[in-house]
């Protein structure tokens, strides 16, 4: 069979019924059209989310002090739990725990002086290494805090883009020397941060914190990142910790507001669970688009092939092969499904491509997108599509007897 | 060149079995004009429909050219077909939304000729039936005799070794009828076997052997004119 022939051939009986052929083909279009729409929506949404927790690292754990709530072992409720650097020991020995570090959130610094220049609306934290992991930061230039900035008490600090760009005007900060209310550090390092709110920081070792703003041996805050593997079993870690610190500090382990533990990743996996549940969904609906339109194809189809049946009658007499009339109309089927989903794939990715340039990137919605693989998926829907619309007519035209079809009436 | 050997043909019509054929023995040779008549109900398009090799029968034994038409495919069938025989019909049965040119040049679509040459063949075609100047009309821009001729254009241009005419001159007046049967006795003096399907004595007169068939059976004492 020559393909180029058996497309003229095609071609020809498409201009013969053009406005049907295009009452058609739109209704493709538009299953497509609606589909790509739907699911840049989607993927709008996931990117949404995947930005919101790109602030920390999705499998990150936070285990911070509160206040007891219940009497305990003859204790009266309402009593401060204050954590302090030994209580390490509880959180390293976790199966598959990494990355651990503490972290000192000192509101009550603000006040932030390089040569003349002044800021207060900065933050400072006391933390260990291991914290670029926990709050997922970028290091931009220089370095982060490290093991031997703890242990010598350093006065160094890494510090976010907004004040390298606002305290040093945009300057090369690092070695240059600030004063954090009235205390000098060096600058070691720049990050950035996904998140601009968190980006508004110096980060100093946790243990220079203790000594310069006289924190003593308290913490405010643990952080580690387990295995997302082992995720699964996060409410029983969640419950293994606060066991652990219930001996530790003599409180009711049902007691949650003693301490606080936050599991980034539960939070992650429920938040991605419901996007994966509405991207199915939107499936669903756009596939059940498309069927619309493929059923469409396929009823007119019927009808051509019924108007057709003295042709392909006469088209048998004269040596059609089954094959030859089952490829005709199949491939007039796939044709105009694939040209008429495309149009409408093209058209709906130009909108989205569009929208995406004028909305604001919201928290829980940026960038709705369609990516190749998602095109490529849909382009083999199409031609699953025209296939099966043209299946049943095409069917129904090779079975079409050449003496039904020729007889006079 | 064609034998027909006790071939049987019934119909189920809902819970009756109709016998169309009842046992035709027949032998056309080469190079023959044969007509065959019967009134209608006797079977003749049913027998011309399996000469055709449009429709099966039930028993019996058919050769066409050397090739035994027994339980064919489909695909084998439309490939002899298209091989073999040239049909022409009562109602010229052209594809409406082709030209003159692109209906004869059909049949050697499914042959596997290309384009450019097959529109050069059927315009040739389309010459010796003398009309060229219409190759480029669509068939309701032809009278009937045209349309009628372009239809045997179209049934010669796989130079089959047999056309199959089936009431050819049914939809014309006499002078076309007259103009298509000479057409067609040109093509038997080429030494194409051409078997027409008539109830007009005027066109079965202008054969070289009536065949007529009643109630399924050839009638013996018909054979010579």
């Amino acid at each position: 069979m020559f393909e180029t022939e058996l497309f003229r051939e095609i071609l020809d009986t498409i201009r013969k019924n053009k406005l049907r052929t295009f009452l058609t083909a739109f209704s493709v279009a538009w299953g497509i059209f609606i589909l790509i729409i739907l699911l840049g929506t989607g993927n709008g949404l996931r990117n949404g989310v995947k930005h919101a927790f790109s602030r920390d690292a999705v499998n990150a754990i936070w285990v911070s002090g509160g206040n007891t709530t219940m009497p305990h072992a003859g204790m009266q409720p309402g009593r401060r739990i204050q954590l302090s650097i030994e209580d390490s020991s509880l959180l390293t020995s976790i199966p598959d725990a990494e990355h651990f570090s503490p972290r000192q959130n000192m509101w009550s610094l603000s006040q932030f002086t390089y040569k003349n220049k002044f800021g207060t609306d900065f933050g400072v934290r006391g933390v260990g290494p291991e914290m670029v992991i926990g709050e997922n930061l970028q290091i931009v230039a220089g370095r982060f805090v490290n093991e031997r900035d703890i242990a010598e008490f350093r006065k160094t600090a890494c510090i976010g883009r907004p004040m390298q760009a606002e305290l040093f005007e945009g300057k090369d900060p690092i070695g240059e020397w600030f004063e954090i209310n009235d205390v000098s550090f060096q600058v070691v390092g720049v990050f950035s941060d996904a998140q601009e709110s968190d980006e508004r920081r110096a980060y100093i070792p946790y243990s220079t914190a203790s000594k310069a703003f006289g924190y003593a041996r308290g913490i405010d805050q643990f952080v580690f990142t387990i295995d997302q593997s082992s995720q699964a079993e996060a409410t029983a870690l969640e419950g293994l910790i606060r066991q652990r610190f219930a001996e530790q500090y003599r409180f009711n382990p049902a007691d949650l507001r003693a301490i606080w533990v936050r599991n980034s990743y539960e939070e992650y996996s429920k938040v991605m669970g419901l996007i994966n549940g509405i991207r199915i969904f939107i499936w669903m609906i756009g596939i059940g688009t498309i069927l619309a339109g493929v059923v469409g194809v396929s009823n007119i189809m019927m009808i051509t092939v019924k108007e057709r049946t003295r042709e392909i009658g006469i088209r048998k007499a004269i040596g059609a092969t089954p094959w030859n009339v089952v490829s005709m109309v199949l491939f007039e089927s796939v044709l105009i499904t694939t040209f008429a989903g495309y149009f409408g794939m093209m058209a709906g990715i130009f909108l989205l491509e569009a929208l995406s340039g004028q909305l604001p990137a919201a928290d829980y919605f940026r960038n709705p997108e369609v990516d190749l693989q998602t095109a490529l998926a849909c382009t083999a829907v199409l031609v699953i599509a025209g296939t099966v619309a043209g299946f049943f007519p095409a069917r129904k035209a090779a079975s079409i007897p050449p003496i039904e079809a020729l007889r006079d009436e | 060149m064609i034998e027909l050997r006790d071939i049987r043909k019934a119909y189920t019509m809902g819970q009756q079995q109709l016998q169309v054929l009842k046992g035709i023995d027949l032998t056309i040779s080469e190079g023959e004009l044969v007509s065959i008549m019967g009134s209608s109900g006797s079977g003749k398009s049913t027998l011309l429909n399996i000469i055709g090799i449009l429709d099966g029968y039930d028993s019996g034994d058919y050769h066409l050219a050397g090739h035994h038409i027994k339980d064919l495919s489909e695909t084998k069938a439309a490939k002899l077909r298209n091989q073999l025989i040239g049909f022409v019909f009562q109602s010229f049965n052209l594809v409406n939304y082709k030209n003159a040119m692109e209906n004869v040049a059909l049949p050697l679509y499914y042959k596997g000729v290309k384009r450019a040459k097959r529109n050069a063949m059927a315009l040739e075609y389309l010459d010796r039936v003398g009309l060229k100047d219409w190759a480029h009309h669509l068939p309701n821009e032809l009278s009937g005799g045209q349309k009628q001729r372009v239809a045997i254009a179209r049934a010669l241009i796989t130079e089959p070794a047999l056309i199959l005419a089936d009431e050819p001159t049914g939809a014309l007046d006499s002078t076309t009828s007259v103009q298509v049967m000479e057409l067609l006795e040109e093509i038997n003096k080429q030494g194409i076997t051409v078997v027409i399907v008539t109830h007009e004595n005027e066109v079965a007169e202008r054969t070289n052997r009536i065949i007529r068939i009643k109630d399924g059976l050839i009638i013996p004492d018909a054979v010579h004119v």
